[in-house]
Formats: C-alpha cells, sequence, structure tokens
C-alpha cells in the first residue's frame, strides 16, 4: 500500500511537469477565444516557442534570453493570427490552421540552416537550461512522515517556469474576473457590439488578448525544450496545443476549471506513461492508447452536451463587422 | 439683443454614401437644448444612419457637427461620449450574461480594477433611480429581465458618465404601449433635468406625444422641419412618403366559404418554460383575410413558425382542411407545403430567400424536390429557368434578369420574388408575415393588390403585421395578440385604432370599447 | 459595411486574379526567407519546376501527389458547401486506410482481383465516411462545433491505428507496427505497368489506377453539386439553413450527407496510398494530405476545376520540394511546409486583404475608359 501511494505521489509530480505546458496554453487560449478569436494556433504556437527558446539557449547560453526570444517569436505568430482574424476579418480557423503548419516547416528548416543536426537543436547543456529547484529544508522535512515525502517529491524540485505556471493561473483568474480588462474582454467575445457603442475598441481587446496568449505559449515553448527537455527535436509540441484547447472547452472558457483540465489531461498522460505494459487486475494490459486518446475523446462527449453544457462565447469564431 | 444659448447639437450638410447608396445627402438641423427633438421617417430613409454618424459608428463623407457651438469631430463611439452624448440602440447592446451593474459599469469601469468604480457606480445607479424612477437590480442578470427593464437600462448605461444630449433608436418597437408610456415619463424627467433628447422611430403617433420639435427625413435628405404643437399626423404622413397616403386598400368584400383551418388550444413554451403561445383558438375560412395584430415579440412570430411546420407546438391542434395535426403528430414544412400551404415569412432575409441563389433558384426554393424541376434526383435547368423568367414577368420583378443573385435585388423586388413563388402554387392557404416590410411605396401597393385578389380566388389568408394601418386595410377579421394569448377577434368595420390599441395592451374587447 | 464601400469586383477578377495575387504574395514571403537562409530563392524555384514535371519519372510522382490532394480537396470542398468546416480528412483518410486494408488482408488472394480491388475501394470510402459521421451527427443533431469535433477525431483516429497496427493487426514477429503486405492481386495497377503493356518505356513512378477514380470523383463531385436536388439543398443549408429550414429541407439530415460524402472522399485517398503504393497499411501514411485539403479547396474555392488545378500546384510542390534536399544546403522538404502555410494564409486567411485595392484599381480604370469613350 505505501509503495502504491508511493507511485502515486511520483504520477502526481510527473503530472505537474506534463501539465505545466498544458496550463500555460489553455491560459492563453482562454484570452483568446473569450476575446471572440478561435485559437487552434495554440499548438504552432508552442512549437515556434519551443524551437526559438531552445534555439537561443543554444547560441546564446541563456535559458532566459531564450525564454524572451520565444515569447517575441510567439507574439509576432499571434500578431500575424490577428492581422488576418481580426483586421481582415479572415477565418480563424483557416489562419491557425495556417500558422501550425508554418510552425512544422519553420522550425525544422530554419533548425537545419542553423545547426544542420536534421532540424533538432543541439543538446543543451546544464547552463543553458531551466534546472529543477530545491526548496530550502528538504532534509529537515524528510524527518516528518508524509509530509517530508510530499514536500520532496511533489512540491520541491521544479523548474522556474513550472512555478511561473502555477502562479500565472491565480493571476489570469484576478484579471478574468476582477479587472476591467477582464470585463472587457469577457464581454467582446459576447457581445462585441457592446463593447464598442460603450466606446472601446473591439480590434484592440482582441489583439492584446491575443498577445497575451502569444506571450504565454511563448513560455509554454520554452518550458518544453529548456526546462522539461533539453532541447529541441521536431514536432516536440505533439498535439499538447490541441490538449490544452481541449482543456479550455472542457473548463468552459473559465481560468480554475481549465486548470483543472488541465491536470487531469496531464494526468492521465503521466499514468499512461507509468502503466504502459503493466498488467492491471481485472482490466489486463493497461490501455495505454485509450489513456492518451481520452482528453480528445472526453471533449467530444463535452461538446455533445453530455456532461454538462459547452457554452463557448456567442460571438467566438466571428469577425466583428460594425 | 436676447442671448439665445447655441443649439445643443447641430448637423450641417452631412452626406453619406455606402457604395451605389446615398443613405444621407446634405442633411442640416438643429436642436435647442432641454428639448426632445424627434426624427421620423420611413424604414430605410437615412435615419439609423444619421444618428450613427453622430455617435461615431460611421464617419460622414461631408458635412460638419457641432456640439453647443462648437464644430467636433466624432471618429468613434469613445469621442462621443467624451462629448457628452449617450445612445440607446435599437437593438441592445447589453451583454446578457452580465449583471446590471456588470452592463453599466462595461466602459465605465472607473481604473484598471473593478472594484475601484464599483461604489461608485451603484451611488450613480441609486441617483437615477431616485431622480427619474428609473429603478432595477444591479445584481440581476440581463437575460432574465423583461425588455422593458433591458431598455431602462441601456437608457441607464447612456446616461451614465453624464450623458447631455440622449440619442434613441426606434425605441418603442419592442414595448408594449403601457412600456411605451413608462418610457415617454421617464423621458420627459430626463429633457426637464435639461437633457437634450433625439428620438428616432416611423411612429407618428409617438412624435406627437412626446416630442417639442420633429425633422423628417425621406430618401436620405431633410424634407422638412415642425414644432410639433403646429403640425398633425396627416402633414408628416405626407412629408415622410412624398405624397397623399392612400389608407384604405381598394377592394370588394369577403364572401367566406368553409373552415380551411381551424388552431384550438395552441401552447408553445420557451426554455425557461414560460409561455410564448397561451391557448391560442381561432379559424380562418376559404376567401377572407384574418390579420394579427400586436406589438412585435407577442407570440405572433412563433404562431407563424408553428401554421408553417417550421416549429413544433407544445399544445393543442391546428385542422388543417380536415387533417388533425397535435403533438404527437407533428408537421414539418414539407409536409405543410405538401398541403397546399403556402408561407411568406416575416423575415425574407433569413427565411424566404437565399440571397446568393439565382432568382430563378429562389423561385423553386420550397418546390425544388417538384418533378416539374427535374426527373428524381436530377434538376432541369431548363424547366427551372422558364418558371422563374415567367414569374419575374407575371410578378413584374425589377430586373427581370432571372440569373441574378437574389441579393441584388431591391427590399422590394425581393418581396416579390418571395411573394410570386408563395401565390404561383396556388395556396389552398397562404401565412403572410409583415407582407411589406421595408417595401416602398410602389410595391406595397402591388402586394397588397396580389393579396386581395388571392383572397379573391378563394384563398385562406392569415396576415400577421407590426403596422395596424396595413392590418386595417387589408382584413376582413382582426386578431389582436398580447402576450402570446388571444385578446379578441373584432370584424374589420368595427376596428379602429384606438380600440386596437387598446387591446394589443392587453384590455379585453370590451373594456376597449 | 466596408465591405461596401469598396466598388463590386469583376468576376474574373475575383476567380483568376485575386488567387494568382494570394499565390504570388505567399511566393514572395517563401522567397524572402529562402534569401534570408542564404540560398537564391529563383534558383530554389526552378528546382523545385524541374523537380515537378521535367526530371525522368517527376511527372509521375506530381500527378501520384496530386491524386491525394484531388481527395483531400474534394473531401472539404464538399463539405464547405454545406458551411461546415471538416478538418478532420486526415483522420477519415486514415480510418480509409484501415478499411481497405481490412478487405485486402481478408480477401486478397482469397478472392479474384476484380472484385477485392472494388471492395476494397468501397471500404476505404465507407470507413472514411463512418469516421465523419459522428462529428457531423453531432453537428447535426447537437449542435457541437464540428471544427473542435474533427480535430478530435484525427487524434482519436491516430490513437486507435496505433494501438491496432502495435497490436491486434500487426505482422507476425515484427517489431514495427504495420500489418503484413496485402496479397499482389490487391494491388492497383499502375501507369508504369499500364505504358509498359503498350511498349513505352517510362521510369518508374508510383502513379496509379487511384488517378482515374480521382478524375471521376471530381466529375461527380459537380454533379451531386449542381445538378442535383440534394446538391440544391446541400448549397440552400449552406448558404442559409434557416431559410433551408423554412423550405422543407431536412437540414441535419443534409449536413450528415454532406460529411458522409466528405468522408468517403477523404477516405478514398487511401486508395492511392494503402492500395496503389504501400500494399500495406503503415502508422501516418496520411502525412497531412488531409490537411493540405484544406489549402487545396481554398485555392480551388470549392470548384472542380480550382480543386484540380490546386491539386496540381500543391502536388508540383510536394514532389519539386522534395528535390530541394539534393541540390541545397540550408533547404530542405519541410519548406514545402512553410510554402503550404503561406499558401493557406494568403489564399485562405488573407484571401480578401488584396480585394479592395484590386477593386477600386478596376474601378478607377473602367471609369477612365468610360471617360475617354464619352
Amino acid at each position: 500500500m505505501a509503495e502504491f501511494l508511493y507511485q502515486l505521489l511520483l504520477t502526481f509530480d510527473a503530472t505537474i511537469r506534463v501539465a505545466t505546458p498544458l496550463i500555460l496554453c489553455a491560459m492563453a487560449g482562454m484570452f483568446s477565444e473569450r476575446s471572440g478569436i478561435i485559437d487552434i494556433s495554440l499548438e504552432g504556437k508552442l512549437l515556434m516557442g519551443a524551437f526559438v527558446a531552445a534555439a537561443v539557449a543554444a547560441i546564446t547560453g541563456s535559458p532566459w534570453l531564450g525564454v524572451i526570444c520565444a515569447v517575441f517569436a510567439c507574439v509576432i505568430f499571434a500578431l500575424i493570427h490577428g492581422f488576418a482574424c481580426i483586421t481582415h476579418r479572415g477565418n480563424q480557423v483557416v489562419s491557425g490552421l495556417a500558422l501550425n503548419i508554418l510552425a512544422s516547416g519553420l522550425t525544422v528548416t530554419i533548425g537545419i540552416a542553423l545547426f544542420r543536426q536534421g532540424g533538432q537543436t543541439p543538446v543543451l547543456g546544464k547552463e543553458a537550461r531551466f534546472r529543477p529547484i530545491e526548496w530550502p529544508l528538504l532534509e529537515t522535512l524528510d524527518t516528518v512522515p508524509v509530509i517530508g515525502v510530499i514536500y520532496r517529491e511533489l512540491i520541491s524540485g521544479h523548474n522556474t517556469l513550472t512555478y511561473l505556471a502555477l502562479i500565472i493561473v491565480p493571476i489570469c483568474a484576478f484579471v478574468y474576473y476582477k479587472t476591467r480588462f477582464g470585463l472587457r474582454l469577457r464581454a467582446v467575445g459576447d457581445v462585441p457590439k457592446a463593447v464598442d457603442s460603450a466606446g472601446v475598441s473591439v480590434s484592440w481587446m482582441r489583439y492584446r488578448a491575443v498577445i497575451i496568449a502569444g506571450v504565454l505559449c511563448g513560455i509554454a515553448g520554452a518550458y518544453l525544450s529548456t526546462g522539461q527537455g533539453a532541447g529541441f527535436v521536431r514536432e516536440m509540441s505533439a498535439g499538447k496545443g490541441y490538449i490544452a484547447l481541449a482543456a479550455v472547452i472542457f473548463g468552459k472558457w473559465k481560468p480554475y476549471t481549465a486548470f483543472a483540465a488541465c491536470l487531469l489531461f496531464g494526468f492521465l498522460d503521466a499514468a499512461s506513461a507509468r502503466l504502459q505494459g503493466v498488467e492491471i487486475p481485472l482490466i489486463g494490459e493497461a490501455p495505454s492508447q485509450l489513456m492518451l486518446a481520452l482528453p480528445y475523446i472526453i471533449v467530444v462527449v463535452v461538446l455533445a452536451g453530455f456532461i454538462g453544457k459547452a457554452s463557448p462565447p456567442t460571438a467566438i469564431g466571428e469577425p466583428y463587422i460594425k | 439683443m436676447i442671448n439665445t444659448p447655441p443649439p445643443a447639437i447641430e448637423l450641417r450638410g452631412i452626406s453619406k454614401r455606402f457604395g451605389t447608396v446615398q443613405a444621407n445627402k446634405n442633411i442640416s438641423l438643429s436642436v435647442k437644448p432641454g428639448t426632445i427633438h424627434g426624427i421620423v421617417g420611413e424604414n430605410g430613409a437615412g435615419k439609423s444612419t444619421l444618428m450613427n454618424i453622430i455617435f461615431g459608428l460611421h464617419q460622414p463623407d461631408e458635412g460638419q457637427i457641432l456640439i453647443d457651438g462648437n464644430q467636433v469631430s466624432i471618429k468613434s463611439s469613445a469621442d462621443a461620449i467624451s462629448l457628452g452624448i449617450g445612445m440607446v440602440h435599437q437593438h441592445f447592446m447589453l451583454v446578457p450574461k452580465f449583471s446590471v451593474l456588470e452592463n453599466v459599469m462595461l466602459g465605465n469601469e472607473g481604473g484598471p480594477l473593478l472594484s475601484q468604480g464599483r461604489d461608485g457606480v451603484l451611488a450613480e445607479l441609486k441617483r437615477l433611480a431616485d431622480t427619474y424612477g428609473m429603478h432595477v437590480d444591479p445584481n440581476a442578470l440581463v437575460e432574465n429581465l423583461p425588455v422593458g427593464t433591458r431598455q431602462r437600462v441601456e437608457i441607464i448605461k447612456a446616461m451614465r458618465g453624464g450623458a447631455q444630449i440622449l440619442i434613441l433608436d426606434e425605441p418603442t418597437g419592442v414595448l408594449t404601449p403601457q412600456e411605451t408610456i413608462g418610457l415617454f415619463d421617464i423621458l420627459r424627467e430626463l429633457r426637464d433635468s435639461g437633457v437634450t433628447i433625439i428620438i428616432i422611430t416611423h411612429k407618428l403617433g409617438e412624435i406627437m406625444d412626446v416630442t417639442d420639435a420633429v425633422t423628417i427625413i425621406r430618401n436620405g435628405t431633410c424634407v422638412g422641419e415642425r414644432v410639433t404643437n403646429e403640425t398633425d399626423t396627416g402633414e408628416l404622413a405626407e412629408l415622410m412618403v412624398g405624397r397623399k397616403v392612400l389608407l384604405r386598400v381598394d377592394r370588394g368584400e369577403a364572401s367566406p366559404g368553409e373552415i380551411r383551418l381551424a388552431v384550438r388550444d395552441l401552447g408553445c413554451f420557451r426554455e425557461d418554460g414560460s409561455k410564448v403561445l397561451d391557448a391560442v383558438s381561432f379559424d380562418v375560412q376559404a376567401g377572407e383575410i384574418l390579420g394579427v395584430a400586436g406589438v412585435a415579440g407577442n407570440g405572433q412570430s412563433e404562431l407563424l413558425e408553428i401554421l408553417s411546420g417550421m416549429r413544433r407546438q407544445d399544445e393543442g391542434t391546428i385542422d388543417l382542411m380536415g387533417e388533425c395535426l397535435s403533438i404527437d403528430h407533428a408537421n414539418s414544412p414539407r409536409t405543410m407545403r405538401e398541403t397546399q400551404l403556402g408561407h411568406i415569412p416575416e423575415d425574407r432575409h433569413h427565411h424566404g430567400l437565399v440571397l446568393d441563389f439565382e432568382a430563378r433558384e429562389n423561385l423553386i426554393f420550397g418546390f425544388h424536390q417538384d418533378a416539374r424541376f427535374g426527373e428524381g434526383q436530377f434538376l432541369a435547368p431548363g424547366a427551372i429557368h422558364a418558371h422563374g423568367r415567367s414569374l419575374i414577368e407575371q410578378f413584374d420583378v425589377r430586373p427581370d434578369n432571372p440569373e441574378l443573385p437574389a441579393s441584388k435585388f431591391s427590399g422590394g423586388n425581393q418581396q416579390k420574388l418571395v411573394i410570386a413563388r408563395e401565390m404561383e402554387e396556388e395556396p389552398r392557404i397562404l401565412l403572410v408575415g409583415q407582407p411589406t416590410r421595408g417595401v416602398d411605396i410602389g410595391a406595397i401597393e402591388f402586394i397588397h393588390k396580389q393579396l386581395i385578389e388571392l383572397r379573391d380566388r378563394g384563398c385562406a389568408i392569415l396576415i400577421v403585421s407590426v403596422e395596424l394601418e396595413e392590418i386595417m386595410g387589408l382584413s376582413d377579421r382582426i386578431m389582436v395578440m398580447n402576450d402570446g394569448r388571444v385578446v379578441g377577434t373584432i370584424a374589420r368595420s368595427e376596428a379602429n385604432e384606438r380600440k386596437l390599441g387598446l387591446m394589443m395592451a392587453g384590455l379585453s374587447q370590451d373594456e376597449a370599447a | 459595411m466596408s465591405k461596401l464601400s469598396a466598388p463590386p469586383l469583376p468576376v474574373w477578377a475575383d476567380v483568376i486574379l485575386l488567387p494568382i495575387l494570394n499565390l504570388l504574395a505567399a511566393l514572395f514571403v517563401c522567397g524572402l526567407i529562402i534569401a534570408a537562409l542564404g540560398e537564391n530563392p529563383f534558383e530554389a524555384l526552378i528546382v523545385m519546376i524541374n523537380g515537378a514535371f521535367f526530371y525522368s519519372g517527376s511527372l509521375g510522382f506530381t500527378l501520384y501527389y496530386t491524386t491525394n490532394f484531388i481527395f483531400t480537396g474534394l473531401a472539404v470542398a464538399i463539405a464547405f458547401h454545406a458551411m461546415l468546416f471538416n478538418i478532420g480528412g486526415e483522420g477519415q483518410a486514415y480510418l480509409g486506410g484501415l478499411g481497405a486494408g481490412l478487405v485486402a488482408l481478408a480477401l486478397g488472394g482469397v478472392v479474384p482481383a476484380l472484385i477485392v480491388i472494388p471492395l476494397a475501394i468501397m471500404a476505404s470510402a465507407l470507413f472514411g465516411a463512418a469516421w465523419a459521421f459522428i462529428p457531423g451527427y453531432l453537428q447535426a443533431k447537437r449542435g457541437s462545433h464540428i471544427v473542435i469535433t474533427t480535430i478530435m477525431f484525427n487524434f482519436i483516429a491516430a490513437s486507435l491505428m496505433v494501438w491496432l497496427l502495435a497490436g491486434p493487426l500487426i505482422q507476425p514477429g515484427q517489431q514495427s507496427p504495420q500489418t503484413p503486405k496485402f496479397d499482389v492481386s490487391t494491388h492497383l495497377p499502375t501507369a508504369t505497368d499500364f505504358l509498359n503493356s503498350f511498349g513505352m518505356s517510362v521510369a518508374n513512378s508510383p502513379l496509379n489506377f487511384s488517378f482515374i477514380i480521382a478524375i471521376a470523383c471530381l466529375i461527380l463531385f459537380w454533379v451531386i453539386v449542381w445538378k442535383t436536388k440534394f446538391g440544391y439543398e446541400l448549397r440552400a443549408v449552406g448558404h442559409n439553413s434557416e431559410a433551408a429550414h423554412y423550405a422543407g429541407i431536412n437540414v441535419p439530415r443534409t449536413i450528415i450527407i454532406a460529411m458522409l460524402i466528405s468522408g468517403a472522399f477523404a477516405g478514398l485517398m487511401a486508395t492511392n496510398e494503402i492500395l496503389g503504393v504501400q500494399h500495406k497499411v503503415i502508422l501516418n501514411f496520411t502525412s497531412g494530405f488531409g490537411f493540405t485539403g484544406i489549402a487545396v479547396a481554398l485555392m480551388g474555392r470549392n470548384h472542380p476545376v480550382g480543386i484540380f488545378l490546386a491539386s496540381l500546384l500543391f502536388g508540383a510542390l510536394f514532389q519539386g520540394g522534395a528535390e530541394l534536399d539534393f541540390e541545397f544546403k540550408s533547404i530542405t522538404r519541410e519548406m514545402i511546409l512553410v510554402i503550404q502555410g503561406m499558401i493557406i494564409l494568403f489564399s485562405g486567411a488573407l484571401a480578401y486583404m488584396f480585394n479592395p485595392y484590386v477593386a477600386r484599381l478596376i474601378y478607377r480604370v473602367t471609369q477612365a475608359k468610360k471617360a475617354k469613350h464619352g
């Protein structure tokens, strides 16, 4: 039993690691979609962010410079999305798709041109990555039963970006519920005319929302390649952007519920990795593919209205025309 | 020399063009401070465009705007608001999922954090409630409020931030007569406290009722300005349409035959369980026109949708020429059409036409499965074209090109396309919603004549219209609806505007008499 | 309203000039990127054109890719006509491969080629249609956003196929997740065999009978959309579903059928890849062709002629782009993805960017002409 609990604890620890990019991307998706802009380009921005962060870190040796450049690159992607969808009222899904494909192509093309390693960046050394932070008093607390091991395995030992992601959630919630920006954000995706007639620019609101999405995706990308991993590999986002989008929908476009959905999806991922090939009593071999597909299945079920009711922002996907 | 204050708002030579449409042509007007000024004109005359220019939603191509005698440039609604202009739009600009408080705060938050402005807004709400009697619960969700209250929220929103000029665009379209009275009381209160009010409407009675002065707009130009006390509805109507209006439709008496449509205890629920239609019963006979009068939104639209098969009833039965349709034996638009029930829908853009389709394609819409237009699953382009050409000629649709997309026709000609299609089939029952909405005068006469002729050929016709004059002109009997219920049915000879108006407000026939 | 403020565009400009302008804009940006990577964009273009059309056997490869894009482009286009955005072509094609594979594995060598091949082709369409059915049904009956559900179904398909290919369907004794090779009787005839049998000697290419099926589908598409009552209803639903309901059209049913046809087209892509080339079901054989179908439909304006031309363009791009690997140090075939992304961006999301400028220019020119002629 103790062994099982310990394994569970380790799975929770892995959950946090796996969920970090999901959380950041989901918050990004929430801002964008709340403003009325569908964002399937979370995936592309995540990939782009991962590449730029690793490339810059590889060249300069500084992970922080990597994050900054990743954020910068993702904001440019976000601005292209905004230019197409807000300024030119283009189809938001088409624009997002274009960015995703562009990210797939650009990361490898530029990667090969820069490093000639088949699209990867060189493996990053310790100093070019975000290292786990050991919290103080580990030794002391080790003597305390239960709390000690939770403290060591679950709370301590993550990197800066993970802690950042965990802090960002309440900040997003505060912005969303308690600020002028949040009020206007919630309004602009529902009834953009109401915002316009109140003397607030719909376009500028939406631009700000997609830019925030860009910033958050940049951090998420940097986490993938310079925090969790040690360099960029082709297609390393591997659908995480879409899982984050799924979390936004499952979380009903709200911060804390989206966060919870990210943890759930992260847990499924972590658990399926741990259970690969493991025989479970009654079930047989752990259905790891099913567990990996579960987030997608859950979203379909949610959208079908079988669990609660998905209520997307009313004006989502519609360009604003006065 | 008496020092008169400058006009609160003055327009000089405003012109605005959209593509090929000249919406406003050299319009000038001036509004004295602390008065209620009406702007009246037909639908599509350019009133809303003019107000949107004042509120910064459109930019004029030419002309100047002066506020309190100073020339201003209004590039956006934010500019307008900072100049003390508030606007209540025809379609409410409220976020239904927000509370009243959140809606009022939107755009007037008082700082980056909502907590900074909340108390101020609550105090302001209380002040407005105390001063003008505009009571609303700040924590109520807007989606749960009745229409009249929502409009009050709109006015509060517009007034917040100390607006000195208030513009209302068709404010009474969705209100009951009682709510309208309440609104006008508030407007008078506001005027007496020094606010300048501009009210846009096409209802002459309201102009006479509440305004101090009135500007009449026709075809995008200003055709007259009157002091309300010195004019009457007749003169205003004449100015509005440009010639003496023929109020009475040229027609003979009806000779009703057998009952074609019998509706019994029809009921229909909203999502929240309240009733949109409640125990509606009536008959329509062959060779007569039954007019349905009522303020928009009192169940007439739902009635048409149920009768045409577009929506299911939740209670009651419909007897359609001997075939009884109940909730278990529901109808669909297709089966209804097969029983020779025609339907000219209220909103031709949403329902009656596919604007991107060619005229000839629209002219078979709903009958496209018919063997006339192709054997089996295939379409017969030749037959479709010939059918289109003949209908366009018969109903004098212009331009007479069956290959032109419906979107390229004017409102009146679009309506003619729908009417041509539905009447060509010689329906035994015809449902008509807003027969002449957004249609020019010439086409109105044509459409009315067609309806009377169809009646004389023995069709049972049900007409829903928000234009009382139209109802009184066309109907043989008039049924009045209020809040989903039938208030009463009266013969055309007994009907007058006052009586119908009271019945539309919910008073029974006897009370109204 | 601002749409109205630009003068209307003549049809030829809308159908021909604007798409070309958008394509040129996309290529221009790609050229800048290539230049920034230190290579000459014009040389790259020439290599790609030669690689797509003039090198020995290259035309066959180009048309082989074209075949894929015709199928996935038609899949997206038919759904577009009903105003449905089917992003699930990838997953539907994947499942189509499963259908074709199951029939080929079960019946290959058991029944004659003339029976097993049509059955396998039908199975690919059927499986593709089935995979599109659920998102179609959920959109029609429960209003679930089809963009999201089809995306999710792509991922679900991927998981399902990994599980099947690594588990129940794996070739016994093999480690890599793929099925055993099909019997030779299930292989579609290739263009090379066909032309060789007439004594013509052509270089080997994967072009096969599927190309004929693709052309037939283009014609079928045209007939369905513009010549049948179902096509009329489909377009009515796409343009104005409320009006379609008013006209007695069963909107949910039309949506579901549109998605079934769409999924069938996507599934047919597997005939080219699985029955024509691979002769076994492998992981990720769809390699993004389903997504390219979106670009094809957008560029081709959902019309069969346009879809054919756009498929040819993308076929040439994929085949020619592969040549980049051999000729350049700094650019590789991944450049195809960049070009593809740019084309989707410019001819899809920014499709109307040049519209007002072109419209005003044409308007001015015609006004000037009118003035001249009095």
